[in-house]
Order: C-alpha cells, then structure tokens, then sequence
C-alpha cells in the first residue's frame, strides 16, 4: 500500500529532465515572471509564450499534451478574477439582468478576464514541467542555491518525506474502515453518522501518529548529532552546458518580455 | 580503546517518563567492547527505554558511561559520535529526501570535511549493500532495505557501539536472514532489543532479560534459551503470563 501517486514526477531520458535543476527551476521562475508581466490581450505575445513551453514540453518526452490537459486544474482559481469583467471600464458588450440591477460585462473587461486566464494556464504548465522533469530533493537543492532560507528547505523536505507516511497510514485506516463497513452494508448500510464518527476517529488517529512520530523523528536526529542549525552538503559544481543552457533561457524569456514592452 | 575499560557501563538507572510511569527501575548493565548483548523482556518491559539512555535522548538519574565517558551535556556531542542509534522505525530514523543525504547526515553534523564525508557515505552503503540506492528516496524502498539502509546512517558516524531497537522486526524470513549475517560481520559492540530469539541465538552470545523496567536474568543465551521455565516465567514463551 504505497501512495506514490502524490509525487509529480514523472521519469524519463529527457533533455528536460537531464537539465540541471537549478537552471531549471530559475527559467521556471524567470518565465512565470515574464508571462504575469505581459500587458492584458497582448495576444501575439501569449502565442509566443505558448510556442515556448510547448517546445520545453517536447523536450520533456512527457507528450505535448501532458502540461496542457493538467494545467486546466488552475482554471477554478480562475474564477477570482471573474470581477474584472464588470469593474474594467470600456464599451460594454453584455448585459447580465440580476433581479432589479443588471451587471454590464465590458470588451475591455471580458479581454482582461480572458488574458488572466491564459496567462494563469500559461504559467501552471511551467510549474507542471518543472515538477514533472525534476526529483524533489533535486528541486529542494536548486532552492537552497537560489537562497530560499535553510530551514524553509529543511521543512520543505519533511513535509515531502512525510507527506507519502502521513499518506501510507491514511490508506491503511481507510482500507481498515472499508473492512468493516461491507460487513454494515448488509444490515441496511452505514449511516451518515457512523461515517462521521469514523472520519473523526481517523482524522484525530492521523494527528496523533503524526505527532507521536514526530517526536521520534526529532530523537533520531537528535541521536546522530542536530544541534538546531540546518546543515546540508555543499552544492554540486554547475556543467558549462547548464551554464550555457541558463543564458540562453534567460535571453529568450527576456526577448519576450522586452518585444511585448516595446511594441505595447 | 582500553581493553579494560567497559565499551558500555550503567550504574543504578532509574528513569521515569514525565507522566510520571517508572520506566527503569535500578538497571545495572557492564558491556566489554565488542560483546554482542540482546536485550530480550514483553512489550514495555523498558528495553526502548533503556536504549535511548545511551546516548543520553533520555536522561534520568543514576550512570551511563560510554568507553569511561559519562553521558552528560558537556559530553553530548562525542558520545552521540560513540553511539549509533538505531530506532525501530526506519521510518523515524530516514528523515532525508533521499538515501545519500540521510547516511551523511550524522558525518555532516560531526563537521567532518566533504572528502571524508562521501567515502564514509560510500563505504557505509557498500556495506549494507545499498550501494545502488544512493539516489534513491527512503520511501520507494523494501521494509527491509530501510532497516539496511538505516543501519548504514550510523555506520557512516564510525560509531564504536550500537544501539538497535527491534531490528528485525517487520521483516521476512529472508530479509531477515540477510540482516542477522550482515549484522554478524560488524566488529562494534553491539546491544539489540528484540522479541526475536532466533536473532538473538544467531548473534548474541549474551542476552539480558528486562521486566517492568528491571533487569531480572543476565547470561548465556544458548543456555537461557533453552530454559523453558526461565522464559516462561518472564513471559517470553507464547503462552506464558495470560
Ligand atoms: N513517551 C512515553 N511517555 C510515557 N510513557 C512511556 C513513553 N514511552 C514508553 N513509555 C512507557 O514506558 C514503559 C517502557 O516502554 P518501552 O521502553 O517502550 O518498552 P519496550 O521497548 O521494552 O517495549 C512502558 O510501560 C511504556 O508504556
Ligand atoms: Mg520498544
């Protein structure tokens, strides 16, 4: 019972994924930066976003559909933006009656509502590729040379190893619970408070384990000589190719930006 | 190391837990360095307890002293480098993203150069046979290649005496099996609670019986083995104390 789906990697013999992490996760952030940075319905520059993380997504040997089908999961945190369609002033293009007021939906507003939308689903598809191609504790080593603070990293790292224990147990307590509902189900079937009653117990069991076990993981450390400061090896040299690599993402992401200012 | 000079000494140990439950009761215990001692007693008889005292993670009152040096805070961090911990959860003691950080983790805090670092991570890993995991994160592996893989984090501390809780717990047959040879080649001391008492037949000579926090038969593990009435009475056998 393992719960490896959580992890968002996905191994491959990829350029993508023989690319330093470091580099990786920079251009991640440098074109996240740069799409959140474009005008609204600046649309020949989108296209030209587009075009590049689809070529990254090729590279990735993940299929070209890969990043595209899971980054529409942005799309209900979408749905904040949904008040620009009323509040950007401009020609209006639609109107919505509600009862006794009627909400104008504006081109310029419905442009903009649009443009966040892309933009965010621009955006996820980086952070998808990112995690896809690279290994946690790789990605963990490309924050701490990014200077993410130590112990952010250090957190970040339990969480990780933990996340698939915490998880691993869930599925334990929840393959137990099955166990014993089928038995119910033939006495009419399990009531909603029964339910209830058990995912509590189940909610504060995980709580408990979760804390009994940290203690433990402190010891341990505690046994092989943590003294409270966050200690790691030092970082590995950067290839001249990785090098190469980084310089020119950087330029390409940049050109993007710099074309879009100039032009808009 | 002084021959004459006892790898592990306790001196009237007696520990409770903050709730108040009196865990070691008067616990004395002399261990030769390189003697291999299982400590054997029923589910909380204080044998996890007692293994954490070594290295002072618990602390109560009474002696421990590791190689002639007293467990105390102006000694922590040489005796947490003496002693290597093993907990019975390979899951408590791989806290690492991955294998290698985790087996170097112990070198790392010992401030120890990187050079030093990577062979003994390497040279740990080899012996356990988890050479190839280097990479690899804890929680892809076996049950028991973490129990390998964990015994390999105190091996690369250089750690003189070792401490394993339930080692072979959880384990197959052959798992298991692969342990105990492996555990057979270290030269360090070694003290290993455990319900197993094939493993304790297998690999130590010496065995120590806890009950209720108390050290009630110390001796010769092939003899007490076969004293049905001796384990019988501090419940080791399946149907004593009911
Ligand atoms: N963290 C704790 N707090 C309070 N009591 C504990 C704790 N850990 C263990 N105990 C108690 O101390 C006794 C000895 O436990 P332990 O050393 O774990 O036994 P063993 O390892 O021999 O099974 C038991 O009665 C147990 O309930
Ligand atoms: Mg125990």
């Amino acid at each position: 019972m393992h719960a490896n789906f959580i992890d968002p990697f996905h191994a491959r013999d990829s350029l993508l994924h023989h690319v330093d992490p470091r580099v990786k996760l920079v251009l991640a952030v440098a074109f996240i930066l740069t799409t959140a940075l474009l005008p609204p319905a600046a649309w020949p520059g989108y296209i030209l976003v587009f075009a590049l993380i689809l070529a990254v997504a090729i590279a990735s040997a993940l299929g070209p559909f890969f990043a595209i089908k899971r980054a529409f999961l942005v799309l209900p945190f979408v749905l904040a933006a949904l008040p620009v369609l009323f509040t950007t002033p401009g020609e209006p293009w639609l109107h919505v009656p509600l009862g006794r007021w009627a909400l104008t939906i504006t081109a310029a507003g419905l442009a903009r509502f649009a443009s966040i939308a892309l933009k965010s689903w621009l955006s996820m598809q980086a952070g998808i590729l990112l995690a896809a191609s690279t290994p946690f504790p790789q990605l963990l080593m490309a924050m701490r040379a990014l200077r993410v603070p130590r112990l952010l990293v250090g957190v970040f790292g339990l969480m990780w190893r933990y996340l698939f224990v915490l998880a691993d147990e869930a599925l334990r307590l929840m393959r137990a619970r099955e166990a014993r509902s089928a038995a119910l189900a033939g006495a009419g079937g399990s009531s909603v408070l029964w339910r209830a009653k058990v995912t509590g117990y189940m909610a504060g069991s995980l709580f408990l384990r979760g804390y009994e076990r940290s203690e433990r993981i402190y010891d341990a450390m505690l046994a092989r000589g943590y003294d409270g400061e966050v200690r790691t090896l030092p970082l590995p040299p950067m290839a001249r190719s990785d090098k190469a690599a980084l310089l020119v993402g950087l330029a390409i992401v940049g050109s993007i930006l710099a074309l879009e200012i100039w032009v808009g | 190391m002084n021959e004459r000079i006892a790898a592990v000494e306790i001196v009237d140990l007696s520990f409770s837990y903050p709730d108040g439950h009196p865990a070691l009761r008067q616990v004395h215990l002399t261990v030769a360095p390189g003697e291999r001692v299982a400590l054997v007693g029923p589910n909380g008889a204080g044998k996890s307890t007692l293994l954490l005292q070594l290295n002072g993670i618990l602390r109560g009152q009474g002696h421990v002293r590791i190689h002639g040096l007293e467990v105390a805070e102006e000694n922590i961090r040489r005796i947490r480098a003496l002693v290597g911990l093993v907990f019975q959860d390979p899951d408590d003691q791989l806290f690492s993203p991955t294998v290698y950080e985790d087996v170097a983790f112990g070198p790392i805090y010992m401030g120890l150069p990187l050079p030093e670092i990577q062979e003994r991570v390497q040279r740990s890993l080899a012996q356990v046979g988890m050479a190839d995991y280097a990479q690899r994160t804890p929680h892809h592996l076996s049950v028991g290649e973490k129990k390998r893989v964990a015994l390999a984090t105190v091996l690369s501390m250089d750690a003189t005496v070792l401490a394993l809780d339930e080692p072979s717990a959880g384990l197959d047959p052959r798992a298991r099996g692969r342990l105990i040879r492996l555990l057979k080649t270290l030269p360090q001391t070694l003290l290993v609670s455990s319900h197993d008492l094939h493993l304790v037949e297998a690999l130590c000579p010496r065995m120590v019986i806890m009950q209720d926090g108390r050290i009630v038969a110390d001796g010769d593990s092939a003899r007490m083995l076969h004293d049905e009435e001796l384990l019988a009475r501090h419940c080791l056998s399946e149907d004593s104390c009911e």
